[in-house]
């Protein structure tokens, strides 16, 4: 007679995560239920409180896990192995839910557009057909998109908590699936947008074929899907090389794919463009955070034994991604696209954190360690980040958002405020003294200086000065150019964009200036379980 | 080959450690020095119209309360024991990572205090200018937050006890400068001047930020400190490596060789700018990093030989150029570039020359100052016209502005017993007494100095009238023309820092003992024979300029050598044809150049990457399939580059 046992689930660990899944399906109920007028205010209060909620209890269990209290408490493999709840993964946690607050809020925004959201009225419209200038002018609205957020948002916490490549694999399909939905929701220029969700989910599905492959072939080699296991077969070196070789080259597709770096980059600037910006700024943000909170788990804890092995490919990744990502940045004549290159040259930057592993004897105590500049690298990149696209919403014209260099060219003449504050956003991207940015820059090339990558620093701090060029140009024409005639204003929004901006840029700010208190705090417990 | 390059000259001793004590009584006023200004900027800056009426008042207010405090402090640690002048003040811990600590603390020592006088106190003297100046710009009050900004900026520079924070003022003033230099944007020369100074400056900035991240990782922290205490050492290689990057770095902000061109260009600004920002104060930042990493540089005999290199190469040009140029101001720009170029020398002669250096850099600063206002007041009685074969005869006209700018052209000559003779003649000697060559290029130099000098004076104030109809030029107003007489004090008595070799003891804590050659001519015999060769160069301008009619209009049929020197040396055409044109070829090639006007460094450089760019971006053509092909490509690329590191 066979018993069932029962997994044992640690159930206050992961209430973060049960938080925002019962969320997004109440969400669904929502949608089902409530009559369609009140189903705005619910959905968005559901969505907001829902992560404010996850994100006060990530910070519970985070007390519990900080350090600060005396005795270092490493945290826990939970969920059967399939999860680990440990410094990286709270920190991660905290960072998406704040941003999913944030997302949440511009998603609400209504009074851009002239009292709706700036998604579709009906996406199964045509787009130019009647039934679509039905839903617009009846007011219609998608709801769904909130649901939708909170799923994308379960998927990004549970990517850089997973402990095996199955999880992993789930966690990765969770938060695309709607991320690809969201892209294609814009009211405006539905056709761009759609094309996006398309490109975006072919070449998703696409890149997830690599990531599949590759897991089957670790399994082969290891015998396993959980990360310790495969460290362990790694340490002892059974099974064929070639197999382990092949297997991590074709997961680290499937991560350098979601991540946006080089040569996997074609799908970001054309996405960034094509969705709406609200999503944009989320997405922007909250997948660099899952992405590379889960690259850094995988190649750290379960290949980290095979260093010598996917270093030289990570290296010349890198470099190609910077490269790829200053260049190209600029030849851009739209502002969207323009950051869309400009988050590509930062996947870039942050990667040369990742060429900074080894092992944890050989980082001695004053260094900085990789996966401490990385955290601090995505909470200001984010924070950045956020803001930034939260004010290219701002600036319209008749038809939507003007995005083009032209109708910005001399924007700091009409709206010195708006204008002034995106300058220093851009001189945050550049990495300018005082600003985060330089912080976090530091930080990630001091992580690969010490492990002794300094050629990819150089070409790092060469690709900086080009970057520092394409964000200066933005700024000369904002400011040292004179208005085009009957060109864009700004619009003055809702305290939604408004308190985003606000608060994305404070933290911009405070962690320019006093960034000291994170980065010991990310010290102390940015350290992987195995 | 090295090696008895090395023996030639032996170290007697390893260089100064920097090891200051914490601030307390009057020092821990130290932070105000820099709070005032930098308070000042932001009222101003944010304040908006209604502070028009008192912006300026509150611009120069600050920093003359800076400097009064620059003035105590000076003379309290004048009051301290020899081996007792650093002090330093914790202001805040930017940011700690594990044992790595950047604190941004103050370091007050005897070098910081100089320079903190000459930028308070040159720099008060530049505000005031500055009302009358700019009196009738309506943006004046946002020029004088800009002012406070750059002094702000500059005051963290030189008093940062940390590479980071040096880094911080060093960003800062190039911001500043940026910002004053297209202050009057509606001039289009004006804002690419400022795009051109902005870029370049980048380059150096690398320089400077990849120096810091070598001595971070060589030495695990970035306090001059730190490193002062350790630099022995670490590997002559490494050494050389660091002083060469922190040389580039010098280099972009001084405009020294081969990132000069800028500074020409940068005289587009308002001329108080020219002379705060442009002769005074920051350009010399290259010759202060130098000097402050004399723990670096003392110990590579390398790195100090790339700098005297390139001192003498810049003194020399820019020289040279200053005696082609018919614009006022881009003649002394010649002249800055040049006389920086003698401190970059000096700084490179090491221990010999360290004092020196800063010496001729107070009293450059004096100087330079002093005849860059003069020529602001020469314009403001001209309408504006810089172009010196419109002027002549200004001396009946003008007469403070001759007498005070007169003071500045002998301290510049050497003339005795003036500034620039102490501190010039102790260069050329020092330079001698390194070697030959480099002793001859200084001596050189002297005398092109003094044929450009000359012409300057002969062009403006003697000869002919030349001036334009309707012209009635006349003397300042006295808020200017005070300003004038001051810094001719100045020069003229910036001698005194060298009584009793005063100037050297007191730097000795900083830069460590003089090592001291004797010439075979002596000390006095130098003095006469750079004093002939000055002498030749007068004899030179007036017999070419002052004895005969000076064309209104530039002739045409001249030199060879004037037409490279109207050129700047081609130093914009080098970057042309080395940067710039293979990058608009490119683009030409590739069609699709939207026929943007391409000048200078700046948008060469861009120009050849965005021919790159462009033609990247045709990959980017939207199609799924061709992108999903990408995927494909780059996974097998990452999959066989794995097999191939491997097996291999």
């Amino acid at each position: 007679m066979t018993h069932f046992t029962a997994p044992h689930i640690e159930y206050s660990q992961l209430a973060p995560v049960l938080i925002v899944l019962a969320v997004a399906t109440l969400g669904v109920l929502v949608e089902a239920f409530v009559p369609r007028a009140q189903r705005y205010l619910v959905q968005v209060s559901l969505a907001v409180v829902g992560s404010i909620a996850a994100l006060g209890d990530t910070f519970w269990v985070f007390d519990k896990l900080n350090p600060g209290h005396g005795t270092v408490h490493p945290g826990q493999v939970v969920a059967e192995g399939a999860l680990a709840v440990d410094g990286p993964t709270l920190f991660c946690w905290i960072l998406v839910l704040g941003f999913a607050v944030m997302g949440a809020l511009l998603f609400a925004e209504r009074r851009l557009e002239g009292g709706v959201t700036a998604f579709a009225g009906q996406a199964s419209a045509l787009p130019g057909t009647d039934a679509e200038r039905i839903a617009s002018t009846r007011g219609m609205e998608h709801t769904e998109v909130f649901p939708l957020l909170m799923f994308a948002v379960s998927g990004m916490m549970i990517f850089p908590a997973a402990n095996d490549l199955i999880t992993v694999f789930v966690a990765l399909e969770v938060l695309s699936l709607p991320l690809y939905l969201l892209c294609g929701l814009a009211r405006r220029r539905r056709l761009l947008s759609q094309e996006a969700a398309m490109k975006y989910f072919m070449l998703g599905a696409f890149s997830s074929g690599f990531f599949v492959y590759g897991l089957a072939l670790v399994y082969g080699y290891a015998g396993s899907l959980g990360y310790a296991q495969i460290a362990a077969a790694v340490a002892g070196k059974t099974g064929s090389h070639g197999l382990l070789l092949i297997g991590m080259g074709m997961l680290a597709v499937g991560m350098f794919f979601k991540i946006g770096a080089a040569p996997f980059q074609a799908w970001v600037p054309d996405v960034y463009q094509g969705a709406p910006t609200a999503v944009t700024a989320f997405m922007a943000a909250g997948t660099k955070v899952a992405g590379f909170g889960a690259l850094f788990r995988l190649f750290y804890v379960a290949f980290g034994g095979a260093r010598t092995d996917w270093l030289p490919v990570a290296w010349a990744v890198a470099i190609l991604t910077m490269v790829v990502g200053s260049v190209l940045a600029l030849a851009q004549t739209d502002v969207k696209r323009l950051l869309a290159y400009s988050s590509i040259a930062h996947t870039g930057f942050i990667l040369t954190a990742f060429l900074g592993a080894r092992s944890l004897a050989d980082i001695g105590p004053g260094n900085i360690q990789p996966v401490q500049a990385l955290l601090f690298y995505l909470t200001t990149y984010g924070l950045t980040n956020i803001a930034a696209f939260a004010i290219v919403t701002l600036v319209r014209d008749s038809s939507g958002e003007a995005t083009s260099f032209t109708a910005w060219t001399g924007l700091g003449r009409k709206s010195p405020l708006v204008a002034g504050a995106f300058s220093f956003l851009l001189l945050g991207l550049a990495g300018i003294p005082l600003t985060s940015g330089f912080i976090g820059k530091w930080a990630v090339f001091a992580a690969a200086m010490s492990a002794g990558a300094w050629p990819v620093v150089v070409i790092a701090v060469l690709g900086s000065a080009a970057a520092a060029f394409f964000y200066a140009r933005i700024i000369v024409l904002m400011f040292f150019h004179d208005p085009v005639a009957d060109g864009p204003s700004v619009v003055l929004p809702s305290i939604l964009t408004s308190g985003v901006i606000t608060v994305c840029f404070a933290g911009t700010v405070v962690l320019g200036l006093v960034p000291g208190p994170l980065l010991d705090l990310l010290g102390r417990v940015a350290v992987f379980i195995r | 080959m090295n090696a008895p390059a090395l023996m030639s000259a032996p170290l007697m001793h390893l260089p100064p450690v920097v090891d200051p004590s914490a601030t307390s009584g009057v020092f821990s006023l130290l932070w105000l020095v820099v709070a005032l200004p930098a308070l000042g900027a932001v009222v101003l800056l944010l304040a908006g119209k209604r502070a028009d009426a008192w912006a300026h008042l509150l611009g120069c207010a600050t920093v003359a309360i800076s400097f009064l405090i620059s003035l105590i402090l000076f003379f309290s640690l004048l009051g301290r024991g020899h081996g007792d002048r650093q002090v330093t003040q914790h202001l805040w811990t930017w940011f700690s990572a594990g044992h790595y600590t950047v604190n941004l603390d103050l370091l007050y020592d005897p070098l910081s205090a100089l320079f903190l006088l000459l930028i308070t106190g040159v720099g008060g003297i530049i505000h005031v200018y500055s009302i009358g100046y700019m009196e009738h710009d309506e943006r004046r009050r946002r020029f004088f937050g800009y002012l406070n900004l750059f002094v702000a900026a500059m005051l963290v520079l030189v008093l940062a006890s940390d590479y980071v924070g040096l880094f911080l003022g060093w960003e800062g003033v190039g911001l500043a400068s940026y910002l004053l230099i297209g202050f009057w944007q509606h001039k289009p020369s004006a804002a690419a001047a400022a795009k051109k100074a902005f870029v370049i400056n980048r380059v150096g900035d690398m320089g400077l930020f990849l120096g810091s991240a070598l001595i971070f990782v060589t030495f695990g922290s970035t306090s001059f400190a730190a490193v002062s205490a350790s630099s022995h050492q670490a590997s002559s290689g490494t050494l050389t490596v660091i002083g060469l990057l922190l040389l580039l770095g010098a280099c972009g902000k001084s405009a020294q060789f081969p990132l000069q061109t800028w500074l020409l260009d940068a005289m587009e600004g308002p001329t108080p700018v020219s002379a705060l920002i442009h002769a005074a104060t920051m350009v010399t930042a290259g010759v202060y990093l130098i000097v402050r990493s004399n723990f670096i540089f003392s110990l590579s005999e390398n790195a100090r030989t790339a700098v005297i290199v390139i001192g003498c190469i810049t003194l020399l040009m820019g020289a040279v150029i200053g005696c082609a140029k018919d614009d006022i101001k881009k003649a002394l720009a010649g002249s800055t570039m040049s006389q920086i170029g003698y401190m970059v020398l000096a700084a490179g002669l090491g221990p010999a020359g360290y004092a020196f250096a800063i010496f001729h850099l107070l009293t450059h600063g004096f100087f330079k100052a002093n005849m860059f206002l003069g020529a602001g007041s020469v314009m403001h009685g001209m309408d504006d016209d810089v172009n010196m074969r419109h002027y002549g005869a200004l001396r009946k006209a003008m007469p403070v502005t001759f007498a005070t700018f007169a003071i500045g052209y002998l301290a510049i000559l050497g003339v005795p017993p003036f500034a620039g003779f102490w501190s010039k003649d102790k260069i050329i000697e020092a330079a001698f007494g390194q070697n030959f060559v480099v002793g001859l290029c200084t001596l050189v130099g002297a005398g092109v100095t003094a044929f450009y000098m000359t012409r300057l004076m002969l062009m403006t104030f003697e000869t002919s009238k030349r001036w334009e109809k309707g012209m009635h030029p006349h003397e300042s107003p006295k808020v200017m023309t005070n300003p004038l007489k001051s810094l001719a004090t100045l020069s003229a008595l910036g001698g005194l820092f060298l009584v009793n070799g005063w100037i050297t003891t007191w730097l000795t804590p900083v830069v460590g003992e003089r090592v001291e050659h004797s010439l075979a001519v002596g000390s006095i015999g130098m003095s006469l024979i750079a004093l002939v060769v000055v002498g030749i160069g007068v004899a030179v301008a007036w017999q070419l300029v002052g004895s005969r009619p000076v064309p209104r209009v530039a002739p045409e049929n001249v030199s060879v050598f004037t037409r490279a020197a109207r050129a700047d040396l081609y130093g914009d055409a080098v970057n042309d044809e080395v940067v710039i044109k293979p990058g608009v070829a490119g683009i030409r090639g590739l069609g699709v150049f939207d026929g943007s006007v391409v000048d200078g460094i700046v948008q060469g450089l861009a120009a050849s990457l965005t021919a790159i760019s462009v033609k990247l971006r045709l990959v980017q053509n939207g199609f799924v399939r061709s992108y999903a092909l990408a995927v494909l490509a780059g996974a097998l690329i990452v999959i066989f580059a794995m097999l191939a590191v491997n097996f291999s």
